[in-house]
């Protein structure tokens, strides 16, 4: 398979990181040889195996909902890049 | 006493527990060793005078009955710790201060240790040598110019230049045992779900675990003992019944059979690799364990499950990383532009050309080929561990296919240094414990380790089995100084 830049831009845009052309022919070149070497796992046949979602054999434990953290409005909002002590801050999203 | 820094953890405890050291004697002489070292470039983030302080605190009201009395210690900055900034290793969490503390930290702390600082590491534990840090490449002890492998290389530099006596990592898919492997110390990669992801920056989180790094194997055992413990602050805390690892360590290990799997031996590995293994062969032999040979036969494909399996986790785990709730925040004409721009000039070049390996291996269309293909490997590669272990207790295999590289030498080809973790990955894959021993050196006199993976949940049985071949192999790490002028 080979990934083009096409699709390295529908990816940057999926991932919401912008790429330029230089980094994306970089990013295309590693991506390919970083996919050859994942093709590998086709030679095996697994259409009988069962997919490993976690190797823990334990039923989570359930727990009752109940609110232990209070009144961590500041704590939540103390790293914020931009924040009015309320709400944290964006772009203009609605012209 | 300028030897307190060679001390293990076991010796220091003991002449803190007689009195013969105080917290403070012990504190100082390793700050004092770290800021001769700064070459090494192992701290992101100094905690000196607040250690010192904590020191002092501790001497004038000693519980000596803490498993690590006034103990100071630095951790891998992938831990998040109240008040001290935790960066992962990356720009876009350059300025982040935690306002809580992980799981396995807290249990460190309670137990009387004191924060040194944070150790560098590959940006959000993405890498095998630490070069894709934000806060550039770790020296390794052993020799300039040397990569201490990755993600836990400042924390691997810091035990094996006795600039922290023990430490913590984590390993997703090799980053404590092959660091460890690299610079002649030891690092126990726990059983998924015996040590609380809660508080540590995500990474693969199926793969995900802390665990010690030491100068041997006892110091690792009392460390394992304080950091695993049940958690419900994280869902896949597993809740079984944990030893006091390093009370009952044994080096009586007679009739234990061990695996030696056929697959571990790889094209192009160098001779002194597959020697090194016959010498750990021998070596548990001595120690009265019958070696049998086994098979593993999907190891050849762990690397590649892995790499959409990790990969697909990272992508899904860092969308949080958007510059609304903390970390770096680029400028942008727009909201969607902001978050273009942050996570463009934020995340280094490996960590972006994961979140892309990941986001197009479950992007629609490609997960059934990809995604869901690499979990039912990944089954595979369970089985044939579950199957091995109907025959054997544990595995011996070596812990990496050469010694360390020099800084520079892989960073050109991601493929290249993903086949660095090619005996960790399967570990991961199949949530088991592995602990990495150094057993040996190269012509070069870089130290080789050998890896034994156990059941799951049997840490105490790996642990005694590397503590009787550390006896036999007494091996003695060449740390010349070279960087303290």
């Amino acid at each position: 398979m080979s990934i083009d830049l096409k699709t390295i831009k529908h990816i940057s845009k999926l991932s919401r990181i912008s790429v330029d052309e230089k980094r994306a022919e970089k990013l295309a070149g590693d991506l390919n040889s970083i996919f050859d070497f994942i093709e590998k796992l086709n030679e095996l046949k697994t259409d009988n195996v069962e997919p490993l979602t976690s190797v823990a054999e334990t039923t989570l434990k359930l727990r009752s909902d109940e609110v232990k953290s209070k009144n961590i409005r500041e704590q939540i909002i103390k790293n914020s890049p931009q924040d009015n002590e309320d709400y944290f801050v964006v772009p203009k999203v609605i012209e | 006493m300028s030897d307190i820094t060679k001390q293990s953890l076991t010796e220091l405890v003991k002449n803190i527990r007689n009195k013969k050291l105080s917290s403070t004697d012990i504190t100082k002489a390793f700050i004092d060793r770290s800021e001769k070292s700064k070459e090494l470039n192992v701290y992101i983030t100094e905690d000196f005078t607040s250690a010192l302080d904590k020191a002092k605190k501790f001497d004038q009201k000693p519980n000596l009955d803490l498993k690590l009395p006034g103990i100071p210690m630095a951790v891998k900055d992938l831990f998040c710790t109240k008040d001290v900034k935790t960066t992962a290793g990356s720009k876009i969490l350059n300025n982040f201060v935690p306002t809580y503390e992980s799981t396995v930290t807290d249990n460190i702390w309670k137990e009387g240790a004191i924060l040194l600082g944070k150790l560098n590491c590959d940006e959000f534990a993405m890498g095998s040598s630490n070069e894709t840090s934000f806060f550039g490449n770790v020296q390794n002890p052993i020799d300039k110019n040397l990569v201490p492998g990755g993600s836990s290389g400042g924390s691997a530099s810091a035990v094996a230049g006795q600039l922290t006596p023990i430490t913590i990592g984590t390993d997703t898919g090799g980053s404590i045992r092959q660091p460890a492997s690299f610079t002649g110390t030891v690092g126990l990669k726990p059983t998924y779900g015996s040590c609380s992801r809660y508080g540590i920056v995500a990474f693969a989180s199926s793969l995900d675990q802390a665990g010690p790094m030491a100068q041997n194997v006892k110091d690792c055992a009392l460390l394992q003992e304080v950091i695993s413990t049940y958690d419900l602050k994280d869902s896949t805390s597993i809740d079984f019944k944990r030893n006091q690892y390093s009370k009952e360590l044994t080096n009586n290990i007679k009739g234990k059979k061990i695996g030696i799997p056929k697959e571990y031996r790889v094209d192009g590995m160098p001779k002194e690799i597959e020697d090194l293994w016959q010498k750990g062969i021998q070596y548990v032999k001595d120690c009265g364990a019958e070696t049998i040979d086994i098979s593993l036969p999907h190891t050849s494909y762990a690397l590649p499950t892995y790499y959409i399996v990790a990969p697909a986790e990272a992508s899904s785990n860092l969308a949080r990383y958007d510059g609304v709730k903390y970390g770096f925040r680029a400028k942008g004409e727009n909201l969607i532009d902001m978050y273009e721009k942050t996570r463009s000039e934020g995340f280094g070049a490996e960590v972006q050309r994961r979140i892309m390996i990941g986001t197009y291996v479950l992007s629609s269309g490609y997960y059934d080929a990809y995604y869901l293909k690499a979990q039912k490997v990944r089954k595979l590669i369970k089985n044939d561990f579950d199957e091995a272990y109907k025959k054997v207790d544990a595995i011996l295999t070596p812990s990496t296919p050469s010694s360390a590289f020099k800084i520079g030498e892989k960073t050109n080809d991601p493929v290249s240094m993903y086949l660095n973790d090619i005996f960790t990955v399967p570990v991961n894959l199949a949530g088991l414990p592995g602990i990495s021993i150094p057993a040996g050196h190269d012509s070069k006199g870089y130290p080789l380790g050998l890896q034994i993976i156990g059941k799951a949940f049997d840490e105490q049985n790996i642990l005694n089995i590397a503590f009787a071949m550390e006896e036999k192999i007494n091996f003695k790490n060449k740390i010349t100084d070279w960087w303290i002028k």
